[in-house]
């Protein structure tokens, strides 16, 4: 027998309705789980202060430095990088079967585990390029991890570009690359940033391929070259280590806190950049 | 006895290939200075490639080659000597849909200047307002022109892709069916300031329709799968086909 339309219609409806309300209750559940169990740790002292005592006593102030600094690293690294092989990929090539080679090697770096990379990076930068733990190890293993998010958003936010913007450029008498940093770059923007900020998202998240090249010190970092102890890596140690639950629920409800606070603050850049002229 | 007008724009040999497939055929063409020139045609018979192909933005395409010479005052613009920016700054292109790039009014006209090295404000003023003035575009929007040029109407957005291309002072404008997306009354614009437009200007332009080559071109070129098949003054051509292909065309046989 079949189902009326009606029913069918309002079959969907429920299912569709159920999986997002589902979904986004998840979500919200994990954030106040985590945000009731942290926020009351969290206060002016836990934030300026370094660890003492292996992280029982202090703040995490030098977590946080490192977090930024680590994810400074890779980011920075990353993007040039990054863009200019989605632009190489979009625009300075045909589609043959070098793309295809170079698209392909991306999806698969992408689907590595973290873990991997953290051992990548702990042979070859910490050891073989004799930078040792330090941010510069970690930062550049950070690198690596999100270069394929980079190239692949990059890529896609390129692609919805009007494609007689080109013709545009070209018959006002501009060059390939000021056809192209005019009217390209600006309009597929917001599509690159929204990808750094994924990746921002995931170097701050990222335990495995930090602690293999970061390494757990607890000082501040003072250069490329100190070891450094990230955020996640230290509410790791403390859950794991049964050092301090309390301290780990502090240092993740400020990680979230400080992923919203990174997103809200590029977005607003973007919009004020990019608002212009539409 | 008459005198023959000075030729503009010259197609000697002209064929145009996309990998095998030939889209024009030995085409040999003169285009005389000012006034404007219509390449007409159904759809597929080449116009597009013609027009592209003569400011080079047919090379482009991956894929496409092209045997035989385009010259324009006399001088092949595929010389290697020729600056492919220089060229395209003399034969400016109006595509079929208006494509205002995302900023300004103001900063779509100096587009073209900026990019040829014109740094001073004032002159950019100047040079802005007259393209402006010049497509008829000047009283709509001279209040407007840090507004995005996406606001403005359909109409409004083609003009202001003229004037673009008039604020690089072309010796040729090309225009590749400019008011096929757009309405009687905008189109009457467009058609307006091209008559006004010619008097210094060569336009060539490949219009929507057969009504439209009819009442703007001085001169016309009927282009059938690739080839030449006549060309000649518009009224005589209209009154008076020489090929059969010809007049089965203007008169609704086929096409």
């Amino acid at each position: 027998m079949r189902m009326s339309p009606r029913l069918s219609q309002n079959l969907a409806r429920a299912v569709i309705w159920a999986s997002a309300v589902l979904v986004i209750g998840l979500l919200l559940f994990i954030l106040a789980f985590i945000l009731a169990k942290g926020l009351p740790t969290l206060s002016w002292d836990f934030l300026t202060q370094n660890p003492s005592d292996m992280g029982r006593g202090g703040g995490i102030l030098s977590t946080i430095a490192s977090t930024l600094f680590v994810t400074l690293v890779a980011v920075v690294v990353a993007t040039p990088f990054g863009v200019g092989t989605a632009f190489y990929l979009t625009e300075y090539t045909r589609e043959g079967r070098m793309t295809r080679f170079i698209r392909f090697g991306a999806e698969s770096l992408a689907a590595i585990p973290s873990i991997v990379y953290g051992l990548f990076g702990f042979i070859f930068f910490v050891i073989t390029l004799k930078m040792g733990w330090s941010v510069l190890s970690g930062g550049l293993t950070l690198a690596v991890m999100i270069l394929p998010t980079i190239i692949r958003t990059s890529e896609e936010a390129i692609r919805t570009v009007p494609k007689m913007y080109r013709d545009v450029g070209f018959s006002l008498g501009a060059t390939k690359w000021q056809t192209i940093a005019t009217t390209v770059v600006p309009s597929a923007l917001p599509g690159i940033v929204t990808g750094i900020i994924l990746a921002i998202g995931r170097c701050v998240a990222e335990t495995a391929a930090v602690i293999l090249t970061a390494g757990s010190a607890l000082q501040l970092p003072t250069s490329l070259f100190s070891p450094a102890r990230t955020m996640a890596v230290h509410f790791y140690i403390m859950a794991r280590e049964g050092i301090s639950m309390e301290r780990a629920y502090g240092t993740a409800a400020l990680l979230i806190l400080l992923i919203l606070v990174i997103n809200v603050a590029v977005n607003l850049l973007v919009n004020r950049f990019v608002a212009k002229g539409r | 006895m008459e005198t023959e007008p000075k030729a503009k724009l010259v197609l000697d040999h002209l064929d145009f290939f996309y990998g095998d497939r030939r889209v024009l055929r030995d085409v040999n063409l003169s285009i005389p200075e000012n006034g404007i020139f219509a390449i007409f045609g159904p759809a597929n018979s080449g116009t597009t490639t013609l027009l592209r192909a003569l400011n080079r933005l047919s090379d482009l395409s991956t894929e496409s080659r092209s045997t035989g010479r385009i010259l324009l005052d006399g001088k092949d613009i595929r010389d290697p000597g020729q600056s492919v920016t220089e060229l395209r700054r003399r034969i400016g292109m109006v595509f079929d849909v208006p494509v205002p790039l995302p900023m300004s009014i103001y900063d779509n006209l100096a587009y073209g200047p900026r990019r040829s090295g014109v740094r001073d404000r004032a002159t950019l003023d100047a040079k802005v307002e007259d393209a402006l003035r010049r497509s008829v575009l000047w009283d709509e929007v001279k209040d407007r022109l840090d507004a995005p040029a996406t606001r403005l109407s359909g109409g409004q957005q083609q003009r202001l892709c003229i004037a673009r291309i008039l604020a690089l002072e072309p010796e040729v404008i090309v225009l590749d069916r400019p008011c096929a997306a757009l309405d009687p009354v905008s189109t009457g614009k467009i058609e307006e300031s091209l008559q006004q437009l010619k008097e210094r200007i060569t336009i060539v332009i490949a219009p929507h329709s057969i009504q439209q080559t009819a009442r703007v071109s001085d001169r016309a070129a009927f282009l059938l799968s690739g080839s030449l098949i006549e060309e000649g003054p518009t009224s005589r051509m209209f009154a008076n086909p020489q090929d059969s292909r010809t007049s089965d065309y203007l008169t609704g046989r086929f096409g």
